[in-house]
């Protein structure tokens, strides 16, 4: 019964293959232009594309097919057009070098700009010099992978989003690398989607942005060095996982900016060398657990409108000041983390210190009322305001300490 | 002048003051490096050491050996020398030996663990705070004849400078706190040599912090290399006015 159930199989795979053909493109071939070669091609079929440079005006790809780009040829929209429009569900489009879109303030051109389709795959390509990157409006189930973006405007209205996804549900980004965009990845009601292992440099704005976007996982990315580094927003049910955020910095340049997010979790990431690690602000029932915070200016920012907030088993190294806030009311639980500038014992040895660690300092809370105070950070007079504010607490919230404080770092 | 800056110069080395204090600088500085299980730490504490420790050491010594030789100056001024060149030697002297005790006590340790550009910046300053100290002193010595009175003097402007010069400030900061301060910040800093030193070893130490706005302009001002060499010249400024000042006074004074 088996054996001929995979007989039945084969052939019906193979009656299906034996169905698609293969049209190839080149300078050397019959067919010169790829718009010729989609117009051949029938549903289903793979067109081979090779290396050369292909001025196709817009490249409108409104069948099933399979686009193989060899050794990245060219797509250039001459700074008129929109290089690819993708109007089909099942396409394929692979290995091309995409540059010079149009720029419009009223049309939002992409690179590659995928229209109300499912089930598309972008993979392996290279964008240079695009508007937006790779833009997919209202898809479902398309799988973004391996492409390389890079953009040069000098200004934020010059220059598109890097991957822009507006509407779309089960998306998969992975393994991209974006530089020089507006925001890097750009996710505006998106639901049940996946980032993963993206790499996010150097963008003008966000190396991330999210906004009612619910659902979503973001995993493995390194965000590094972004205008304003990550902005997570309005959404719930988000989970960040090992992500690294780096050097972003500037006053408003956040590692990440966690804005009204709900029943989220953020477990294993590591914030270095930020103006603030993390800026938390009206957010809800939110766990983080297993991240580190290692030379940031400020680890955490949290702001008193946050409620049921867990932090537990997170390292804070190094930073000029581990948790900043700005009131006194504390509905958020810190406990079981690690504070390098904790002072206290451990009598019976169980790697629990025995007092509590306040991580407000006295001095961020004056810093926070009075930005240029910070010229006399680490004066004598300020030490000696922390030192008489850690033994009777005025200013600081009373509420804000860890209980539990370890003794020694976590392996992170 | 060479003679008499060499004479100086060890008998101040000779001192067991001095020898104690390099002894406890080299102490206080190894226990905070090994102690602590991070060298930023080590640093931190290095850095208190430098604002607290090192100016008041450094003006108290001062002040107390100028009067003690007060005898020694009298029977060099029964000699063929110009006041100036004794006034300068006095002070030469003291510097050197003072810089050259700070330099082992604290030089030595943060090279060996520490010899990254905050811990260059440190021994720097360090040193520049050091002699700046000891020319504060001999303004205040030359100013006041009698010995207890010039050593209080000393410990006033010790407070002054690492304490109640901050209080000020923090208050005027509060007092206007609607009005854009920090462009005038960066100028009062150059009224205090202690606040300045913080300041350039703050750029190398808390860069993440700093990056924020107002951060941001003080670091736009101190960290370029004009601003590295301003406010080094301003602590030269700190080194030569006061001593300037009790060059005029010595020359005039009736000993």
């Amino acid at each position: 019964m088996k054996a001929i159930i995979l007989i039945l199989c084969s052939c019906l795979c193979l009656s299906i293959i034996a169905q698609c053909t293969t049209v190839r493109v080149g300078k050397q071939q019959a067919i010169t232009t790829i718009t010729d070669g989609v117009m051949k091609a029938g549903n289903n079929d793979t067109i081979i594309v090779e290396s050369g440079t292909y001025h196709e005006k817009n490249l409108v790809i409104a069948k099933p097919i399979v686009l193989l780009g060899i050794n990245h040829p060219v797509l250039d929209g001459d700074h008129k057009y929109e290089p690819v429009s993708i109007k089909a569900d099942n396409v394929v489009f692979d290995g091309f070098k995409v540059c010079n879109s149009a720029i419009s303030s009223i049309v939002d051109y992409g690179g590659i700009k995928i229209y109300n389709r499912r089930y598309v795959t972008i993979s392996n390509n290279i964008l240079e010099d695009c508007f937006f990157g790779i833009y997919s409006q209202n898809c479902q189930g398309c799988i973004i992978k391996g492409n390389k973006l890079t953009a040069r405007q000098a200004q934020e209205q010059q220059s598109g989003n890097g991957i822009h996804c507006w509407k779309c549900d089960s998306m998969q980004i992975i393994a991209n690398t974006i530089t020089g965009h507006r925001d890097g990845i750009y996710f505006e009601f998106v639901t049940n989607s996946i980032i993963w292992r993206n790499i996010s440099t150097k963008n003008m704005r966000y190396g991330l942005h999210f906004m009612f976007s619910n659902s979503d996982t973001y995993a493995a990315n390194v965000f590094e060095n972004n205008g304003a580094g990550v902005a997570v927003m309005f959404s719930h049910h988000v989970k960040m996982f090992h992500n690294y955020f780096k050097e972003n910095w500037g006053d408003a340049a956040y590692g990440i900016l966690l804005k009204e997010i709900s029943d989220s979790y953020i477990d294993g990431n590591k914030f270095e060398k930020n103006t603030s690690g993390i800026f938390i602000e009206g957010a809800s029932r939110i766990e983080m657990y297993n991240n580190s915070f290692k030379d940031n200016g400020w680890g955490l920012k949290i702001q008193a409108s946050c409620m049921d907030i867990v932090l537990k088993n997170n390292n804070f190294i190094g930073n000029t000041f581990d948790v900043g806030t700005n009131g006194s009311l504390v509905l958020n639980t810190f406990t079981h983390n690690y504070w390098d500038k904790y002072e206290g014992y451990d009598l019976n040895r169980d790697k629990i210190g025995d007092v509590p660690y306040r991580p407000v300092s006295m001095f961020s809370m004056v810093v926070e009322k009075n930005p240029p105070a910070m010229i006399l950070f680490r004066s004598l007079i300020t030490v000696l305001m922390d030192k008489s504010e850690k033994v009777i607490p005025s200013l600081t919230p009373e509420n804000l300490r860890d209980d539990h404080p370890l003794m020694k770092p976590l392996q992170l | 002048m060479i003679k008499i800056v060499k004479y100086i110069l060890l008998d101040i080395l000779r001192n067991k003051i001095v020898l104690a204090y390099t002894l406890f600088l080299l102490a206080i500085s190894f226990t905070v490096f090994s102690l602590e299980d991070s060298v930023q730490k080590g640093l931190l504490s290095l850095l208190n050491l430098i604002l607290f420790i090192v100016p008041l050491v450094n003006i108290i010594f001062s002040t107390i050996y100028i009067y003690n030789s007060s005898e020694f100056i009298e029977l060099l001024l029964s000699q063929p020398i110009k006041r100036r060149s004794i006034w300068l030697s006095l002070f030469i002297g003291l510097a050197s030996a003072l810089s050259i005790s700070f330099l082992i006590g604290a030089g030595i340790p943060v090279i060996l663990y520490c010899s990254s550009a905050t811990g260059l910046m440190m021994v720097l300053m360090g040193v520049l705070i050091s002699i700046i100290f000891v020319s504060i002193a001999m303004l205040a010595t030359v100013k006041t004849r009698d010995k207890a009175k010039g050593i209080g003097v000393a410990i006033m402007l010790w407070l002054y400078f690492s304490l109640v010069f901050d209080g000020l400030v923090l208050f005027l900061l509060f007092q206007f706190a609607d009005y854009p301060l920090e462009q005038p910040m960066i100028g009062l800093t150059a009224f205090n040599p202690l606040d300045l030193g913080r300041i350039m070893i703050l750029l190398k130490m808390d860069v993440s912090a700093l990056m924020g706005y107002t951060g941001a302009i003080f670091k736009d001002f101190f960290g370029t290399q004009k601003g590295l060499a301003l406010s080094i010249f301003v602590m030269l400024l700190w080194i030569c006015l006061p001593l300037l000042f009790s060059l005029r006074k010595f020359n005039r004074k009736d000993l």
